[in-house]
């Protein structure tokens, strides 16, 4: 059950490149699997392999127990929808729908009935005698899905089947795909390079960094417990401390030391042992701004810190502030803060440019990583270089930032 | 006042403001189709009902005498040869030219510029220089023939005729397998008719080829010799001659736009009939060939129609017992000096080739005027029904 879908050190290159470097995972039956990551990192490439497009280099796959590695396409019971739909356009969706069947020599009323019944999956029944040219991009997606569903395949494989919709439409096919998935039973292998869209529909997510699984876990274990800096930067916004450990509080917290910055005191679940080398990753909707000093500090679990608001974004559902702590502006530690509003214009005291204020979050809330690359950094939103000399109206939506400005964040 | 349609209806000049400026565009092209090509056209068919004057020249009055003269014993069997050949040649064209196009739509885009420049080589040199060269080719006293009409004892069996007919039959299967196949994917009526139709056409041709080849078979029985190609058959000055030639002159011009239709084909297509099930023969004319219909199209225009003309290669390869139209239209007009007479035969070439897609036109047209009306009814039918079962309005209104 375990290994329905197994991918055992899958390698794939290129001339001199290496698009797969490696690749080993199990989906298990009927899971809803998603390859997360970002542009160019071999997404593509492993679901060909498994469509049978490719060729590994190194490596099998194998489907339901048999070996399909050197299968060719039209042998496997592997369909795909394809990132540009890929619809025949010479055949109307009816025709479109019914062609693996009628490959297959299907008698006609079978192939009659489960057309019909894949049209009401999709919700097109009434629009099957148009041809491809005569539908939206949305109906398209949902006829490509069609077409491949209907063969009934141990595996669906779908390539950013949404990239190319627009954002509400995209949303509405989320829920869409959902549903199909719930209804039909198959197992999907979803890729994309859109964390909020893996995150909601995946029972599990394998996040691909540069041909390499990096990790693979539920979304919610991704997001709260990454283990590499890549992770925990390319979903969601993070703040990376560099520091060694100093003491071990009791059997499962820590206190590093971080230069320039303090002691933070830290969840430690893998054991690690005084004078070692550490990175924490604390999400910025962890951490909390006050005025005054808290005053419960859990015993010693929540750290404290007082720092300078550098800049701060309103955003309506939450401010976002870059605060600073260190010897000067120049030569700091520049933290992401995101700070929810309660009863926002009522009682609570408006932080604004400049102040000095208390940082705090709790030890549980901070995370050690397991591997570290300062590359990775740059994947991180970094206030605007205008916008901190200037230091007047809210920036606009933080851009990415270079290498300067991932230096300038230690 | 409104058309059907519930549009106002635009006065001519109105009509003539609004679209000016297509009008302006066009007009030159069209000036010049009428009085470079539906001109004359009219003109070769007033003068079939001129009368031949003694000098050679056109007489005055009119007359039916062409038109009865016209019912030459000769030319059934001429303007037959002349549409089985042009048809064979146009089909064996583009049978060579898909696969081409396809590979060379499918290499890089270096190798792909150097191909087009080798399809279009041979148009550097004359074309009835290589006409010339071909009968040199063909000669009975060239190399080929000599080896053609070695006797092979019983590995002759094997003969020319008998390879080309196996080849045609083979072909004619390829094709009714294709087509039974198209028939099967289509579900519109338009779809079905057209395959049923050109899969009669292409059982009628292949019943043709076996019966012309039991006339080889026993001719070669009664020869009692075993070559390639019987004793005393010449290669040159037949039809078959006629057709290699055709064939050869005529394949860059459906490599060409058969190229330009691959060029633009999405060939993500093919992988998602892989990954449908097909293998990649089924892939290839299952969504190939119709992915290039409009080159299709086009390469028959470009071949069929020089063909139906031709007459240098039928004149120059051909010879007396293997004439086509164009040669039989010249004799009349440069020779004879009979121009009423050569207008006819141009006159009935045009129709024979205007008629038949006319009639197909305007049956298909029919037929698929048939196929909306059901396609309407049975959508709005289901259309309806979803109104009332689709699970999402249902979901909504238990929401709520
Ligand atoms: N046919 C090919 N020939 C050479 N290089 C290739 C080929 N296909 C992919 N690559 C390279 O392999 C790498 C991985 O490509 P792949 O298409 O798998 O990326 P991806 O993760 O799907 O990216 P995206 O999100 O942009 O679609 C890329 O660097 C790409 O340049
Ligand atoms: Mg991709």
């Amino acid at each position: 059950m375990d290994d329905f879908l197994v991918f055992k050190g899958v390698t794939k290159r290129f001339g001199a490149m290496t698009a797969v470097d490696d690749v080993t995972f199990n989906v298990k039956r009927g899971e809803f699997f998603s390859l997360l990551g970002p542009s160019g990192c071999g997404k593509t490439t492993l679901l060909r392999m498994l469509a049978g497009f490719e060729r590994p280099d190194a490596g099998r796959i194998f489907l339901d127990g048999k070996d399909v590695t050197a299968m060719p396409p039209d042998k496997r019971r592997v369909n795909t929808v394809f990132q540009n739909y890929a619809l025949f356009p010479h055949l109307t969706l009816w025709d479109n729908i019914a062609f693996g069947l009628r490959l297959q020599r299907r008698p006609k009323d079978e192939i009659e009935e489960r057309v019909r019944r894949m049209l009401r999956l999709i919700q097109m029944e009434g629009q099957e005698w148009k041809k491809p040219t005569q539908i939206s991009g949305g109906q398209k997606q949902r006829v490509a899905i069609a077409r491949a569903l209907v063969l009934e395949p141990q595996v669906l494989l779908l390539d950013e089947p949404l990239a190319a919709l627009d954002l509400k439409l995209r949303q509405h096919m989320q829920i869409e795909l959902d549903r199909i998935h719930d209804q039909v039973g198959i197992t999907f292998l979803y890729v994309t390079h859109d964390q909020g869209e893996a995150m909601s529909l995946s029972d599990r997510i394998a996040v691909m960094n540069r041909g390499k699984v990096e990790q693979i876990d539920k979304p919610a274990a991704l997001y709260e417990a990454p283990r590499s800096s890549f992770v925990a930067a390319f979903i969601g916004d993070t703040n990376f401390f560099e520091g060694t450990v100093t003491k071990l509080v009791d059997e499962n917290y820590c206190r590093v030391s971080v230069e320039d910055f303090g002691e933070i005191v830290c969840f430690n679940d893998k054991h690690i042992k005084a004078g070692a080398k550490v990175y924490l990753s604390v999400r910025p909707e962890k951490m909390h701004l006050t005025h005054e000093k808290p005053a419960d500090l859990h015993g010693g679990k929540v750290n404290v810190y007082e720092c300078t608001v550098d800049q701060k974004i309103y955003q309506g559902a939450y401010t976002r502030f870059w605060v600073w702590r260190g010897a000067s502006k120049d030569d700091c530690w520049e933290l992401s803060v995101m700070q929810v509003h309660n009863r926002y214009l009522l009682d609570q005291q408006e932080i604004g440019w400049d102040e000095k204020v208390w940082l705090s979050w709790h030890a549980d809330d901070g995370f050690m990583l397991e591997s570290y690359a300062e590359q990775d950094e740059a994947m991180l939103p970094h206030p605007t270089e205008e916008a901190s000399d200037a230091g007047a109206a809210p920036a606009p939506a933080p851009a990415p930032a270079g290498a300067a400005d991932a230096e300038a964040a230690k | 006042m409104t058309d059907a349609a519930g549009r106002p209806r635009m006065g001519l000049w109105r009509r003539i403001r609004h679209h000016g400026g297509e009008l302006a565009l066009t007009a030159p092209s069209f000036l010049w189709m009428t009085f470079f090509f539906v001109v004359p056209t009219a003109i070769v068919f007033m003068l079939t009902f001129r009368p031949t004057a003694v000098d050679g020249g056109i007489g005055t009055g009119w007359t039916l005498e062409t038109w009865k003269t016209i019912s030459n014993p000769n030319y059934p069997s001429i303007v037959w040869r002349t549409i089985w050949l042009s048809v064979v040649a146009t089909a064996l064209s583009i049978g060579i030219a898909l696969p081409c196009a396809f590979a060379m739509a499918r290499t890089s885009a270096k190798w792909r510029s150097v191909l087009v420049g080798l399809v279009i080589l041979p148009f550097w040199t004359s074309f009835l220089i290589r006409v010339f060269a071909w009968k040199n080719l063909l000669h009975p006293q060239a190399a080929l023939a000599r080896a053609l009409h070695t006797d092979l004892g019983a590995a002759g069996f094997l003969a020319l005729q008998d390879v080309m007919l196996f080849a045609l039959l083979f072909g004619a299967g390829c094709l009714s397998v294709f087509l039974l196949n198209s028939w099967r994917m289509s579900s519109t009526a338009r779809g079905k008719a057209a395959c049923a139709a050109l899969l009669a056409a292409t059982v009628a041709g292949a019943l043709w080829c076996a019966k012309l080849w039991i006339a080889f078979a026993s001719a070669r029985i009664g020869a009692g010799v075993c070559s390639i190609v019987p004793p005393g058959a010449p290669l040159l000055y037949n039809s078959l001659a006629i057709l290699v030639v055709m064939v050869y002159t005529y394949l860059p011009f459906a490599i060409l736009p058969l190229y330009a239709a691959a060029e633009k084909f999405d060939f993500a297509l093919l992988e998602a009939a892989l990954d449908l099930g097909a293998r990649p023969v089924r892939a290839f004319v299952n969504v190939f060939v119709p992915g290039v219909k409009a080159g299709i199209y086009s390469a028959v225009l470009m071949v069929l129609i020089p063909a139906l003309g031709s007459y240098v290669i039928p004149d120059m390869v051909g010879g007396p017992d293997a004439e086509m139209i164009g040669s039989k239209i010249y004799q009349r007009a440069i020779p004879d000096r009979n121009l009423p007479h050569a207008s006819a035969l141009s006159a009935l070439l045009m129709l024979g080739v205007l008629v038949p897609p006319g009639i197909a036109w305007l049956v298909f047209r029919r037929r698929h005027i048939g196929a909306t009306e059901t396609d309407v009814v049975r959508s709005l039918g289901s259309s309806s029904n979803m109104g009332n079962s689709g699970g999402r309005r249902r979901r909504e209104g238990g929401a709520s």
